[in-house]
């Protein structure tokens, strides 16, 4: 007995002697960078990605013909100047002197090279159309047409010429974004798809990837041959992956990270308090709107579609249910859009009360025949992530208030099913968001063009709508098509096809010690610009 | 020969061996259909493909071919060992996932597993020897506890209390990869604790009888030293339901593991397996699942053949 016991026991201290002898965790350098990034990246190859974490650790390792300021704002990247044609169609770039990590330099030939690369279907690129603007970009995807009639042309090593299909004024919001990095043509033709590997990987900018543990970290080195490598206050960054809210706070907690690029906009209050300085929030691209099938026929009448829209009671939904700081939403275009007039469209609703609201709701529908004998019965599915699943119960309180002859019924999707079904149109009311990829209302109002196909979940149909914002391609001064494209969202929030519900804000957590670090809309902080004080 | 070892029929490691492989066959079919009639893909989430763009990303993944063609394909290079890309880590394959996941999952389930028989077994037998008194009554009384509340709720709580308000052990992660004593004490004993409690409570119910039966009367009658007793006499007749529990044990440990590293944020093959069931990856879904089956299958012939050497009157 007595010796069964000691055994147990010498084994446990046995343990817990080892355990304490090695406890502690590595010191961390104060030159270390470590940036929260809440998912793991699908890839570092800038054609192979989709969203916004993997910019985080993409746009730290390339950069294209423009890049990110601090602020997000586009400014020159390896272009050292440009020019725009008369027609406003043909973007002429002179190249800086730069080298890649490996010291080959980089030319004009490399951002073709990724061009053609990103449009080439074998790529499998999900990002390919956001460069259908540049001439023959979409019927080279298509197998239409061959390389060399694409747009996109290496005059000399230092000479890029972009002819577009239209004047695109948000270009350089575009050139900034990943889909425009070059990428180095020696490397990915010496190691394949392998050329991603840490041991492979050419970059030409500030951070060169080190190590990749899946769901684990990443990790990057300072990239020697970087033009600027003499400001960078951090020679390394790591990115982890967390996506537990939870575990973020406790890593905050014991000093294991200096950012994290979202928190549980529910705890924002108490997030201040336990964080000092750390909850950043700022009005972000980001809509969210709820789509209505406009094929259906209950449906088809404006009128009912404009009372449903009226009834939600955006007020209660943002100050009580909703992460602080999201604001209700009155247009698809979030406010301080670049590009776009001073106050934008709005629904035609917008100034009434709530009580007005319910009052008109109520007479719309019943005008469209709708009431005791006819009820209006139908489905609102939602995501099961973020706020829409605490939202979805204020939705259908707000829609049984009309009337009780209004009969929603809410049904919860997995996000992923949920806009599934979105995109095959299989659904009555449908809740979804969209984030815009540049800073310009086209990236909004093109969702709701009839040829957007899968994009446009309601399959909202209206010619006059389509043929304004093609017109607005197509218009060289800003001012005017600037005007053009708010007559457009007007004409269509007008019909309503999507109901607006609350522009989103962004949700960072910075250490406060921090500098570099500037709120903006596209939510965009490059670690090149960030320092630690002290 | 040891004796023992004589009662291994290879014959029937074979057969078991054999069986295994329509058992796999079966998982695989099932997992595979079940995970495609799932809706959505794994080139779709929030960001909206353009029809061009998605027929091209199906086609280049041969997405767009009949699924029994896809099926037939995936049987085949399974058949070859090869797992394939993952749909949605575009720079790893799926084998290449697995091997830097299995080490994280094999070493933590590996610990938990030890630590539970160690301390669980050791608990069960203070418990069984000493049945109905205090001690007994508190240490079932905690095994209950440790098999009513779930790891997703233990994982976080140590966290806070041993990683952030006395911070002894770390909060979760690794240590930029490593595993350390520091970064997986935590996960190793929130894992384990379930199988503690169960493993004690199986050990004290098969002492209590080991101890009633009739071959140790007749020892205690000789006079043999209660010690020798014990060690000689119960304790090997009362371990026996305990190899039979880690079949089921191994089984529990693995999908465990899930949550686990979920709550530690560690980069093993469970989270993998979520993030893959989430994002549709299915390459790397079916990758695990094969794992998982495979590993499984294998326990639970260990099991079997422990329990052929430890017990004389089994025999295959």
């Amino acid at each position: 007995m007595r010796n069964k016991n000691g055994l147990l026991s010498a084994s446990l201290a046995a343990l817990a002697l080892s355990l304490a002898a090695c406890g502690g965790g590595s010191e961390v350098s104060p030159d270390t960078l470590r940036r929260g990034i809440s998912a793991n990246p699908d890839s570092v190859d800038p054609h192979k990605v989709s969203s916004q974490w993997e910019n985080i650790v993409i746009g730290d390792m390339f950069i294209g013909l423009f890049t990110d300021g601090a602020d997000a704002t586009p400014v020159l990247g390896m272009a050292e100047s440009y020019e725009i044609s008369e027609d406003g169609r043909t973007w002429t770039f002179e190249l800086k002197d730069a080298n890649w990590s490996d010291g080959e330099p980089v030319t004009a030939s490399d951002f073709e090279f990724a061009f053609r690369r990103i449009l080439t279907p074998s790529t499998a690129s999900q990002y390919a159309s956001m460069l259908f603007l540049i001439e023959n970009a979409e019927e080279f995807y298509g197998g239409e047409v061959e390389a060399d009639q694409l747009g996109v042309e290496a005059v000399d090593d230092d000479t890029l010429v972009i002819n577009l299909e239209y004047p695109a004024p948000y270009l350089p919001g575009i050139l900034k974004h990943y889909v425009s990095f070059p990428v180095p043509e020696h490397a990915i033709e010496e190691f394949g798809d392998d050329w991603t590997d840490p041991e492979n990987i050419v970059v030409n900018g500030p951070y060169r990837l080190e190590q990749f543990r899946t769901g684990d970290f990443l990790r990057s080195v300072v990239n020697p041959e970087w033009e600027g490598v003499e400001d960078l206050c951090f020679t390394e960054v790591i990115y982890f992956p967390y996506d537990d809210l939870d575990a973020v706070e406790r890593y905050i907690q014991t000093g294991r990270l200096d950012m994290n690029n979202s928190f549980d906009g529910q705890r924002t209050d108490e997030l201040r308090e336990r964080f000092p300085g750390w909850v950043r929030t700022a009005p972000a691209l980001i809509t969210t709107y709820y789509s209505i099938n406009t094929e259906l026929e209950i449906f088809e009448d404006t009128r009912v579609r404009n009372a449903l829209a009226m009834a939600l009671d955006r007020d209660f939904m943002v100050n009580e249910v909703l992460t602080a700081g999201y604001e209700p939403a009155y247009s698809l275009i979030p406010p301080g859009t670049a590009n776009y007039t001073e106050d934008g469209a709005q629904v035609y609703w917008a100034d009434m009360s709530q009580e007005d609201r319910m009052v008109e709701a109520r007479r719309l529908l019943e005008d469209a025949g709708f009431g005791p004998d006819n009820p209006l019965e139908f489905e609102y599915t939602y995501r099961s992530t973020d706020d829409n699943p605490r939202v979805a119960p204020a939705v259908q309180a707000s829609w049984l208030e009309i009337a009780d002859w209004v009969r929603p019924e809410i049904l919860q999707k997995e996000t992923q099913v949920q806009y599934a079904l979105l995109r095959q149109g299989d659904f009555q009311i449908g809740d979804g968001a969209w984030v815009a990829d540049f800073n310009d209302p086209k990236n909004f109002l093109f969702l709701l063009q009839s040829n957007a196909g899968p994009m446009n979940y309601g399959r909202y149909n209206n010619p006059e709508y389509d043929a304004l914002v093609e017109a607005a391609d197509n218009e060289r001064d800003l001012d005017v098509r600037a005007q053009m494209l708010e007559e457009a969202e007007q004409m269509m929030l007008d019909d309503m096809p999507v109901i607006p519900m609350w522009y989103q804000v962004t949700k960072n957590l910075v250490d406060p010690t921090l500098t570099g670090f500037v709120d903006n809309a596209d939510d965009v902080h490059r670690s090149r610009y960030i320092c630690r004080e002290g | 020969m040891p004796r023992f070892l004589s009662r291994i029929s290879l014959p029937f490691i074979l057969k078991r061996l054999l069986i295994a492989i329509p058992t796999l066959f079966v998982v695989i079919t099932v997992a595979f259909f079940m995970m495609r009639a799932a809706p959505g893909s794994p080139f779709s989430n929030d960001r909206r493909l353009e029809p061009a763009v998605e027929a091209q990303i199906l086609a280049v993944y041969g997405h767009d071919r009949p699924l029994h063609e896809q099926y037939l394909t995936y049987l085949g290079d399974v058949a070859r060992g090869d797992f394939g890309p993952s749909l949605r880590n575009k720079d790893k394959t799926v084998s290449e996932l697995i091997g830097e996941g299995l080490p994280v999952s094999a070493t933590i389930g590996g610990l938990a597993m030890f630590f539970a028989f160690v301390v669980g077994g050791g608990l069960g037998i203070i418990s069984g020897l000493k049945q109905n008194s205090a001690v007994d009554y508190g240490l079932m009384g905690v095994a209950t506890l440790g098999i009513s509340i779930p790891s997703y709720v233990v994982g976080p709580v140590a966290a806070l209390v041993f990683g952030v308000w006395i911070p002894i052990f770390a909060p979760g992660g690794l240590d930029l990869g490593r595993m350390t004593p520091y970064t997986i004490t935590l996960p190793v004993i929130t894992l384990s604790l379930y199988y503690i409690a169960g493993i004690s409570r199986i050990m004290r119910g098969s002492m209590i009888e080991a101890m009633r039966s009739n071959h140790i009367r007749t020892a205690r009658s000789k006079g043999v030293p209660e010690r020798e007793i014990i060690l000689k006499h119960a304790l090997p007749i009362a371990v026996l339901p305990l190899v039979s529990y880690i079949g089921p044990a191994s089984v529990g440990v693995v999908t465990g593991s899930l949550v686990i590293e979920r709550v530690f944020s560690l980069p093993g093959i469970g989270s993998f397996f979520i993030d893959g069931a989430l994002n549709r990856d299915y390459t790397l879904v079916m990758g695990v699942v094969i794992l998982f089956a495979t590993l499984i299958l294998l326990m639970n012939l260990v099991a079997d053949v422990l329990y052929a050497i430890l017990d004389p009157r089994v025999k295959y």
